[in-house]
């Protein structure tokens, strides 16, 4: 496959990278190592600089006012507004916009009025639901939230964990068992607004990084409207993998990103740090080190192009999808790894980002599906069937 | 497990800081009742850690008697952030200090207990 950039991509992916480096990384050098925000004001003066560049809400439809550019384009974007401290769970902090919450691009009108375009217009923030204390691998066997229909309103009960922004999040989408024994023909999907009573965020979820946090929720007596359900009823897993499926391409192309920047970090200190009388770059052991965290970027980037450039053709591209979110993943994890070996003892310090990303990273070997996942999703496409 | 920081408060004071090494982690200082007056961290930026931070505080609070407490968390956003929603859950609203360096939005939080 050729990968060479458009005339066009290839001034978009320079624009980005200029605006990453003129605009988000000196903010960064006043923000705390570990920070996952900046102030509002200059979030909204972000936005409007990405708004007049044509790229914010990178993947929303022209029909709703977004600059509808398709996935590979958002790809090769991708790469690039994740090259910061915070880049790998806040991208260029949202200048670009969210995910643009697809699945609500199918809602009804009335869905729509009230949750998408409040959205779109960055009015109302959301949380995606999905994830339970009984597993995350297997979501449509997994899930124990229950919902039963009363009179016009569904009542829902149940818990989920691992849920990002739920306690800032308008409103979220929010999956439930809604008819015993179907697995996962069994599912439904709920909008809820997060002031309906019955719905509590009981805990902040402490891991490895500290922004973006995760989430417990709890969901006691919650009546939701049944306009609520977001598709059809015991059709909501159908929602939730097609989300989990576009998801992967991003979500690699962000491990990516910031793979590229730890290689670029690993080659420049190579270059200048001197032991035993030369340069860091001069000895074989880290001319390996870099070699190998090169084959590392270049495979798993090429997959990740080839998912979605499959996508951008409509044809099936979950096999690619899952195998770019594995090799971007590890190899992520890998050249961060040893960016930090090169690096030393400075490599280990909030000094430079890559401790953050070290931490970060790890957890992106098992966000949206851990490895094991995406090796069973390849195995049931390659072979055929599903098996138990 | 505790959501709350609940370990006693000390007299914020030099004899009391100086057992505290330069680790990360929050704090929260308080009035003599116990009233928490403000929520803080020791954060990458911060020289000397829980340390420096509580000297800061010190000086700053100079002349006026002030209770602290402390916890060494390398995780100090997110606990930073799950101390300022259950200051606003206990108290209904943010000590002033807080409210004007917060940056964004505060997160809604219905801990059990």
């Amino acid at each position: 496959m050729d990968y060479q950039l458009s005339e066009e991509q290839q001034i978009l992916v320079d624009n980005v990278r200029r605006f990453v480096k003129e605009e988000i990384i000196p903010l960064e050098e006043n923000l705390d190592p570990d920070a996952g925000e900046i102030n509002p004001e200059d979030k909204q003066r972000l936005i409007s600089i990405t708004k007049q560049m044509g790229l914010y809400g990178l993947g929303i439809p022209a029909e709703f006012g977004g600059p509808e550019i398709n996935v590979t384009t958002q790809t090769l974007i991708a790469f690039e507004m994740v090259q910061h401290r915070a880049g790998l769970y806040n991208p260029s902090f949202g200048a670009f916009g969210g995910a643009g919450l697809a699945q609500l691009f199918e809602a009804t009108e009335h869905q729509k009025e009230k949750y998408l375009f409040p959205v779109l217009r960055g009015e109302k923030t959301s949380f995606f639901g999905l994830t339970e204390p009984s597993g995350g691998s297997d979501p449509g066997r997994a899930i124990q939230t229950r919902g039963v229909q009363d009179g016009d309103d569904w009542v829902l009960n149940g818990s989920k964990i691992f849920i990002s922004g739920a306690d800032q999040a308008d409103f979220g989408i929010l999956f439930a068992r809604t008819s015993e024994d179907k697995g996962r023909n069994g599912i439904t999907c709920f909008l809820i607004d997060s002031d309906m009573p019955g719905f509590n965020v009981r805990r902040v979820v402490h891991t490895l990084r500290s922004t973006k946090y995760a989430t417990e929720i709890q969901i006691e007596d919650l009546r939701v409207p049944k306009e609520n359900v977001l598709g059809e009823v015991n059709k909501g897993f159908a929602i939730a993998s097609d989300r989990l499926a576009r998801q992967r391409i991003p979500y690699a192309a962000g491990c990516i990103g910031v793979a590229i920047k730890a290689q670029e970090m690993a080659i420049e200190y190579s270059k200048i740090r001197e032991t035993f009388g030369g340069v860091l770059a001069s000895r074989q052991a880290i001319q390996w080190m870099i070699v190998d965290n090169e084959i590392d970027i270049r495979t798993s980037r090429h997959i990740c192009l080839e998912a979605a450039q499959k996508a951008d053709r409509g044809e099936d591209f979950r096999t690619e999808a899952a195998m770019a979110k594995l090799l971007g993943s590890e190899a992520g994890g890998r050249v961060v790894d040893r960016a930090m070996q090169i690096h030393g003892g400075y490599g280990m310090t909030k000094d430079l980002p890559l401790e953050r990303w070290y931490r970060e990273m790890r957890i992106r070997r098992i966000g949206e599906g851990p490895s094991e996942v995406q090796r069973l999703v390849m195995a049931r496409n390659i072979i055929g069937g599903s098996f138990h | 497990m505790s959501i709350r920081l609940d370990k006693p408060f000390q007299v914020l004071s030099e004899e009391n800081i100086k057992p505290i090494q330069g680790h990360l982690g929050v704090y929260q200082l308080a009035e003599p009742n116990g009233y928490v007056i403000y929520i803080g961290y020791a954060g990458g930026r911060s020289l000397f850690g829980l340390n420096s931070e509580l000297k800061k505080e010190l000086l700053q609070r100079e002349g006026k008697e002030t209770l602290f407490r402390y916890e060494v968390n390398m995780q100090y956003i997110s606990r930073y952030e799950e101390l300022v929603m259950l200051h606003q859950v206990d108290y209904g609203e943010l000590p002033e200090r807080v409210q004007k360096e917060h940056p964004h939005k505060v997160g809604r939080l219905t801990p059990l207990g």
